[in-house]
Parts: C-alpha cells; structure tokens; sequence
C-alpha cells in the first residue's frame, strides 16, 4: 500500500502565505511526518544596500502591515544607535505609546478576527461560516465591540503618525511631531472601553479554556526555552529593555543587552522552508530552540507592571504551578493579558508630564556607522542590524523577525497536532482545521518572516511513501 | 438580486491593504450586507469558487511561481478584477529586489547574513521559485487599478460599496493617492 501525503494550502486566517504537508505512514492509518512550509521569498536584506538609514524606518514597515509600526519603530531605533543620537525621553515615550496603539490593535484582531471564528465558533463548525462574516451573524454585539477595539489601537496609531498603516512619526534620534493636549484627552476619552472589551475577551478565553480543557493538554504541549525583552525587576516590556533567556525548566540561561544577540542567537536553515530556524548558539540547533511573543514573554517575567494585567497574569502562571507553561493554545489567554497591559501602558504614558514637551529630536550625532534595534513586536522579538558608510547609506543588514524564532515551535506544533488528531483513512475539515490553528495559535506573521523569507498558503498534500501526492485538500 | 460574491488573496504584499480593508471599521458589516465575502486569506475558503466570483481583489505583486498560480486563478474564476494597493498596481517596495539578481538575493538571506550558521539556499520543490517582481498587469489583464500604500479605507469602502451596487468606481480626486 502506497502512503499518502496531504497538503494544506493556503493556511488561512493567519498572515501571510504557507502550507503544510502531512506525510501518512504506509498503512495510511497513521502519520509520519508533517511540515509547516513557508514558500516565498523577498529579500529585503538585499535590496535595501545602498538605501539611507533614515529611509529604513520608511521602507521596512513594507515587510508587514498588520506590524508595521514593529519595523517603523525597531528600524528607528537601530537609526538611533547608527548615528549615535539616543531619543531625548519624551520621543520615546511617544513611540512607545505607538507600539502599545499596535499591541492593542494586532492582538484584538488576532484574538477575535482570525482565531475568534474557532474559539467562539468551534473547530468543526461549516468553514463556509467560520470567519469573521460568520462572527458577525453568531456574536454581532461582541463583534462590534472587537471592531471598535481594533480601531481604538488603530486610531493611537494615525493620531501620532499620520495614518493607521504605514505611518510616519518615528525617525533616527526621536519623532518628529510633538503630541497636543487635545490628541492626548482623545486618546483617553476611547480607552475605559478598550479595557472593558479587553477584559470581555479575557473572559471569552476562560469559558473556553474550561470547557476545552482536553484539547488544551492534548494540543501541541512541549518544552522549548523562551525568550524576550524584560525590565530590570523581571517585568514585562515590549519597547526597550535587556533581553532574557530561560530553559524549559524556568532558569535563565542568558541575560544580555540587545546590541550583542550575534553572541547568543543564530539562525538554521532547512531545505523545506524559505524561513529560517533562530536557536541558541550554545545548546546548538535544534536543543537551542525557544518560544517568543505571549507566552514566551509571559514566561521569563516574574510580574507586569500595571494592576489589572498582572492581576490576570497571577492567574495565568498558577495553570502549571508557576513553571513555564507550555501549551500552544495558552497563547491565546497570554495575548489578552498582554493586550490588557497595553492598554493600562496607555494610561500610564498619557499621564507622565514629559508626553506633552516638545523635546523631541536630539539633533547632535555621533556617527557610530553600525546600529542594532530591537523591539517586542506582538509575535516576538524583532531584531534590525544595520551597518552604514559615513554618507549614512547602509552597506548591509540583518533582519530577524518576530515569527521566525517561533518557526521551530509552530513546525514542532503542526507535527504533534497532525499526529495526534489526524487518523486515516478517512480525513475530516474539521481535523485538519486544528492542523491549521496549531499554527494560528503563534499568531504568524509570514509576510514578516518571508522579509527576507517566504509568505504563507496552505494547502494539505496526502503523500505515500514514495512520494505520490494521493489526496490534495484545499477547501473551497 | 442576490449579493455579488467576492474573494481576494494577497500575494509578494504586507497584508496592509487587506488590514486597511478591516480600517472600515463599523462600515465592514454593511459591507458585508452587500456582498458575499468568499475565499479570503480572512476566510477558510482556500480559492475562488470554481463557478465563478463578481469580483476579484488581489493585493501584492507577483514575485514567485506561486504567485502567477493564484493570479491567474483569480482572473480566470473572476469578471472584474481589483489590483489593490502599489504592489499590486506598480510592484511597489517588494519590486525594488529586481535592482539584484535572484541569486544575490537568495545568498545575502540564506548564506551571507551574519546570523546564519551553516546556511543554504533552500530548494525543496514545495517551495515556490522567486522570479523578477511584477505588477498583477505584467501577468494578467486588470480592470480597476487601486493604488495607495495601503489604499485608504475611505477608497476600499468606496472601490467595494460601488461594485457592490454594480457601478465600475471611479478612482480620482482625493481617492486617488500614492502613498
């Protein structure tokens, strides 16, 4: 008997383009193997040689637009350490009020627009309904209030930027527009609701975890080490900060400033995917592996530092008696904790008296020539590494996006949902849809991954053992 | 009437004009009172019914195998169809690798980059083989040409409710921008 493979493509409601290969073993009762593919490649490590430093915050945010303001802002700060002009405080506090509009903004569509239709409408519903137009028809108030919530992120967003995608505001030594009086009171006036929604999202998250505990334990559970951005008391940051590395076991294996990650982080290729493998250089490819975004983050911290979220976060890190937690569907719940942080951030930001000065822009370089910038976007740690000549244009760079250090742990996570839910011969939607949300869970950002890298569809191939594609899902 | 179907994909994009389509806002559920939203990197249909869609939307350029695949499908199972946004219209950032071979392109990601520790160029024949990025025109005949990076929701909202209401949009004025 010859065994199948099945092929998933695209992979829906995630960003960007990949799909996924289920190798059956022989007897096609069982799988092999299966593969997460990210299948295109841009290059922007290319061809941005020869462009200026103060361009790059222009140019690289066109790697992602659901993240934008994660390269707007991480290609800035690496401009800030190339021409030696560090931010006067008021510009980065006004950038970081930027990235927590998009915290808010990615995580609020994530949670509701494109894992919502499987938390809220079930794995197995019709996939003709399981999206956001099928939401809309099942939870219309809440969905409304999830729309609202985008747009709230979004609005902080345009309001200091100009526009919600793609905005301009930060650049090489700070901002360049000083926030009103008038803009500050308007962001406030949206953010009680934003709160609100959050905490209703938080509640959604409960009631489901509860009621799919078993899909929980059994969904893609293993131990990886983790790894982010963290304040100097061990609490979470997103903007600026050391970054924190744990084992598996909770203790921290490394704790180093951003401008020396060549020292600890490298990158693996495999021949299957135009994405690239991030792993820690001492345990070596693949026992070096970890996890970033939410639940990365969330498990190197020790505290939040805003009252509602880490009251919510207490919680949380009782699931697994205070050890790291390891279940790919918990990075939903992280998500919200994290989302509920931003917003409280906002709240904080808006109230330091230093958001209204007009110091903005610390105009005095001393020209360093090479500059590393490091952000916590939504999906994890985004690392740019510039190198210029003395005319300011860069001669190379380096670009490590947030997705692709989870490129181990999202493979590792369809390999185990695959083996774990999908039996022959017989195949159903609804099997390969969890297939699909085991990469979902990490939130991917493939147009990210594939900067340098690829995009992501998803199709399912059913190959047999000598490779004869037998069975090819796409759902239509 | 019944509503007219819709699907969209993007392709060498960001998801930015598919993001700044969300930038409706509220007015996404009278949008979608007005049309049938179809396969959609939002939805779980993975392409455009095979009997056919009204309209189809593609956002990004062509730079890949995988990319002439889906354009093609989309024109031949779509009557009019939308380039969304400056890839999609003009190539756009993604285009400026055509300054570059492939090849170099491939090196400096794969081989050169100072992370990389025994790099490769993958081959794998499920990947997708890069190609010189074009604009959706380059490879198939394109009705409303919307450019913009992103459009603005205002001129998604207008390009939709329009087609929704069987008018060809006109894209001038204020609608019309480039950056």
């Amino acid at each position: 008997m010859v065994a199948q493979k099945i092929t998933i493509e695209p992979v829906t409601r995630i960003e960007g383009h990949a799909k996924i290969t289920i190798h059956m073993k022989e007897d096609n009762q069982s799988v092999d193997h299966a593969y997460l593919h990210v299948n295109e490649f841009r290059g922007f490590e290319k061809f941005c040689e020869g462009r200026m430093v103060f361009e790059m915050p222009l140019i690289t945010p066109r790697i992602c637009g659901i993240c934008p303001v994660s390269h707007h802002l991480a290609a800035a700060k690496a401009g800030d350490a190339v021409l030696g002009a560090p931010p006067p405080r008021p510009a980065s506090l006004l950038r970081e009020l930027m990235h927590m509009g998009q915290i808010i903004q990615s995580h609020g569509m994530h949670f509701f627009e494109l894992a919502g239709p499987d938390l809220l409408l079930g794995f197995d519903a019709d996939p003709a309904i399981r999206n956001v137009v099928g939401l809309v028809q099942n939870a219309p108030d809440i969905t409304v209030k999830a729309v609202q919530l985008r747009k709230y992120g979004q609005e902080i967003i345009r309001i200091l930027g100009g526009r919600r995608i793609h905005p301009t505001f930060a650049v090489p030594g700070g901002v360049n527009k000083a926030l009103s009086a008038a803009d500050r009171d308007l962001i406030l006036t949206g953010l009680d609701q934003a709160i609100e929604t959050t905490q209703i999202a938080i509640s959604i998250m409960k009631d489901w975890a509860a009621k799919n505990m078993e899909d929980i334990q059994k969904f893609a559970v293993f131990p990886t080490g983790y790894f982010g951005l963290i304040t100097e008391e061990n609490g979470l940051e997103l903007y600026d900060g050391n970054l924190r590395l744990i084992g598996s076991d909770g203790e921290q294996l490394e704790r180093f400033p951003a401008s020396n990650y060549l020292d600890f982080i490298g990158e693996h290729v495999e021949n299957w995917s135009y994405l690239k493998f991030p792993f820690y250089k001492k345990l070596g490819w693949p026992d070096g592996v970890y996890r970033v975004g939410p639940l990365g983050r969330l498990n190197i911290i020790d505290k939040i530092d805003t009252p509602l979220a880490n009251e919510e976060f207490k919680a949380y890190r009782q699931i697994n008696g205070g050890k790291p937690i390891e279940n790919t569907l918990y990075y939903h719940y992280s998500r919200l904790i994290e989302t509920l942080f931003a917003a409280e951030r906002v709240k904080v930001l808006l109230d330091d008296p230093d958001i209204l000065s007009k110091d903005i822009l610390n105009t005095r370089h001393n020209f360093q020539g090479e500059g590393v910038g490091v952000i916590e976007a939504p999906r994890g740690t985004l690392i740019h590494h510039y190198w210029a000549n003395e005319n300011g244009q860069i001669q190379k760079l380096n670009l490590i996006v947030s997705t692709g250090h989870n490129n181990y742990a999202m493979s590792k996570a369809v390999d185990m949902v695959a083996k774990t839910y999908v039996k022959g011969p017989e195949i159903h939607e609804g099997l390969l849809n969890r297939v699909e949300a085991a990469v979902r869970a990490h939130d991917p950002c493939l147009s990210c991954s594939t900067h340098a890298v690829g995009q992501m569809p998803m199709i399912i191939d059913v190959v047999d053992a000598a490779g004869t594609t037998i069975q090819t899902l796409k759902r239509e | 009437m019944s509503k007219p179907k819709v699907a969209t994909d993007w392709m060498a994009g960001c998801a930015g004009c598919h993001m700044s389509l969300l930038d409706i806002d509220e007015r996404l559920l009278q949008v979608l009172e007005l049309i049938d939203l179809r396969a959609s990197p939002i939805t779980d249909l993975k392409e455009a019914d095979e009997s056919g869609v009204v309209v189809g939307v593609l956002e990004g350029g062509i730079n890949n195998t995988a990319n002439e695949h889906q354009a093609k499908l989309m024109r031949s199972r779509c009557k009019i169809l939308v380039a969304l946004g400056d890839c999609a219209v003009f190539g756009g950032v993604p285009a400026m690798r055509n300054f570059f071979t492939i090849e170099e392109s491939l090196r400096r990601a794969y081989i050169e980059t100072e992370s990389t520790v025994d790099g490769f160029i993958p081959t794998d024949p499920e990947l997708a083989v890069p190609t010189r990025v074009r604009a959706v025109s380059e490879v198939v005949l394109v009705d409303i040409h919307v450019p913009g990076c992103p459009p603005s929701a205002d001129v998604i909202f207008h390009v939709l409710s329009e087609l929704a209401q069987g008018r060809i949009p006109e894209i001038k004025d204020e609608n019309l921008h480039w950056h």
